[in-house]
């Protein structure tokens, strides 16, 4: 056992967690943030997604160690202390951009990723930048629009609702 | 997962002490390393992560030789050779997704030297020399066969030291479900003629396919490699494609690398 300080969402937490301990099981169970999902814990399908020090990352292929004085954020901590959504969070709602849900958090975590270092993505962009992350559902069409209306821009021409 | 220690040094000098350990591995981006341990193919006693050791980071340009720290990260790659030596940047920046990017390393990528990895083309497409914390390797003899490399035990990645050549192209065929590549060509035209560096395509892993090499040093054009072709014995055979399949890919991408490298 070895001890970890980290500063997740903005919240320092310090843990004792065992040297194999993956970073997505620090979340969920030592601080029972479920939102972080766990889909193939294979590192396909990006469920995971949280970001490290403002890189995107796959909390099921990183140990809880390797984030030893990092700045964490998850899902948890993208919406606003009263529960208004983000912009993001938001234009998911609005574009029908997710159906279960399974997927979403880890969407949400990669578009954020995106939209940080490019604010205006085109379409063949965004479509790059989710290929690690799977969903089942919705067939991609109303995530991608979800995203580019989250970026202020024109979403009419992109595939139908 | 079988239980190990965690250890997390900040130098050189301290990861090495810790992999002179018994059963000590060293853990780069882990982004090979994770799934192989969760499977159980791999099971060291303590695991040092070099994910601390800022010597080994960043990229520099060293008078046309780019030097990328051992523990640099593809996405950083990517965005420091963007002007320098775009060809390598375009190769980082298509590695997986952006979140294999984020943590996985150029170190850790000719450690492992997966058959189908992109990097291995890049070391040996360039004429590379692999940079540990004992001595210095070129690429033409640091490639062993598949997931075989000249490591010995407890040798660690620092640098690679890529020449940026005058022109440059790598083109990878997608094997679309894991991203890596079913085949992928790195083609150089630098100060000692042309380099074809094929991934992906042999059971010895990462080659070069001098025959083209000879017929692009005469005349660097696709047109050069009309009727040259590789044979699909020792090409790896899956279900992803035949041996013929991935021989006949071989050439195709080679020419379409030439084309493009010509701008
Ligand atoms: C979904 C997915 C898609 C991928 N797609 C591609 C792709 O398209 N192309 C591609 O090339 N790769 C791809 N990869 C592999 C990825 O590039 C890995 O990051 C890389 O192969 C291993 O690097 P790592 O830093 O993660 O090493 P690790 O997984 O940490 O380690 C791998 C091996 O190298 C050793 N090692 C690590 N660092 C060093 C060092 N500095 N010195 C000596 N030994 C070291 C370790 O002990 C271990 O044996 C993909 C991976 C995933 C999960
Ligand atoms: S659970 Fe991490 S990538 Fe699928
Ligand atoms: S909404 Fe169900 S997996 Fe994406």
């Amino acid at each position: 056992m070895a001890e970890v300080t980290m500063k997740v969402n903005g919240k320092t937490v310090t843990k004792s967690v065992k040297g194999n301990t993956l970073m997505v099981e620090f979340l969920r169970e030592e601080l029972r943030l479920t939102g972080t999902h766990v889909g193939c814990d294979t590192s396909q399908c990006g469920a995971c997604t949280i970001h490290v020090n403002g890189k995107q990352v796959k909390a099921c292929t990183m140990f809880a160690g390797e984030a030893d004085g990092a700045e964490v954020s998850t899902i948890e901590g993208q919406a606003a202390p009263d529960g208004t959504l983000n912009a993001i969070q938001q234009a998911f709602q609005d574009h029908h951009g997710l159906q279960c849900g399974f997927c979403t958090p880890g969407m949400v975590m990669a578009a954020a990723s995106l939209l940080k270092d490019n604010p205006k993505p085109t379409e063949a962009e965004v479509r790059h930048h989710l290929e690690g992350n799977i969903c089942r559902c919705t067939g991609y069409h109303n995530i991608v629009k979800a995203i580019m209306a989250a970026s202020g821009q024109d979403v009419s021409g992109i595939a139908a609702e | 997962m079988y239980s190990f220690d965690f250890e997390r040094p900040t130098t050189v000098a301290d990861a090495v002490a810790a992999l002179s350990k018994e059963e000590a591995q060293a853990l780069g981006g882990g982004q090979t390393l994770i799934p192989t341990l969760k499977q159980r193919l791999a099971s060291p006693s303590v695991l040092v992560s070099l994910s601390a050791i800022e010597e080994i980071k960043g990229v520099c340009n060293d008078g046309g030789v780019l030097n990328i720290g051992g523990g640099t990260c593809h996405a950083d790659v990517a965005a420091a050779a963007a002007s320098d030596f775009p060809a390598l940047a375009k190769l980082a920046g298509n590695i997986g997704d952006p979140a294999v990017r984020s943590r996985g390393t150029i170190g850790g990528s000719l450690a492992n030297n997966d058959p189908s990895a992109c990097y291995p083309s890049a070391a040996l497409g360039t004429g590379a020399t692999i940079v540990t914390n004992t001595r210095e390797i070129a690429a033409d003899d640091y490639f062993q066969g598949m997931f075989t490399t000249a490591l010995e035990e407890g040798e660690i990645i620092t640098a690679v030291k890529m020449p940026i050549p005058e022109k440059a192209a790598y083109i990878k065929f997608e094997q679309p479900a894991s991203r890596f590549s079913l085949v992928g060509v790195f083609v150089t035209k630098g100060a000692d003629g042309v380099r074809v560096a094929v991934t992906g395509a042999s059971e010895d892993g990462v080659f070069r396919w001098t025959e083209a090499e000879v017929a692009l040093n005469g005349n660097f054009d696709a047109s050069a490699l009309d009727g040259l072709s590789v044979s699909g014995d020792g090409m790896i055979s899956d279900l992803h494609g035949s041996g013929d399949y991935r021989a006949h890919l071989v050439a195709v991408l080679t020419k379409r690398a030439v084309t493009e490298a010509n701008g």
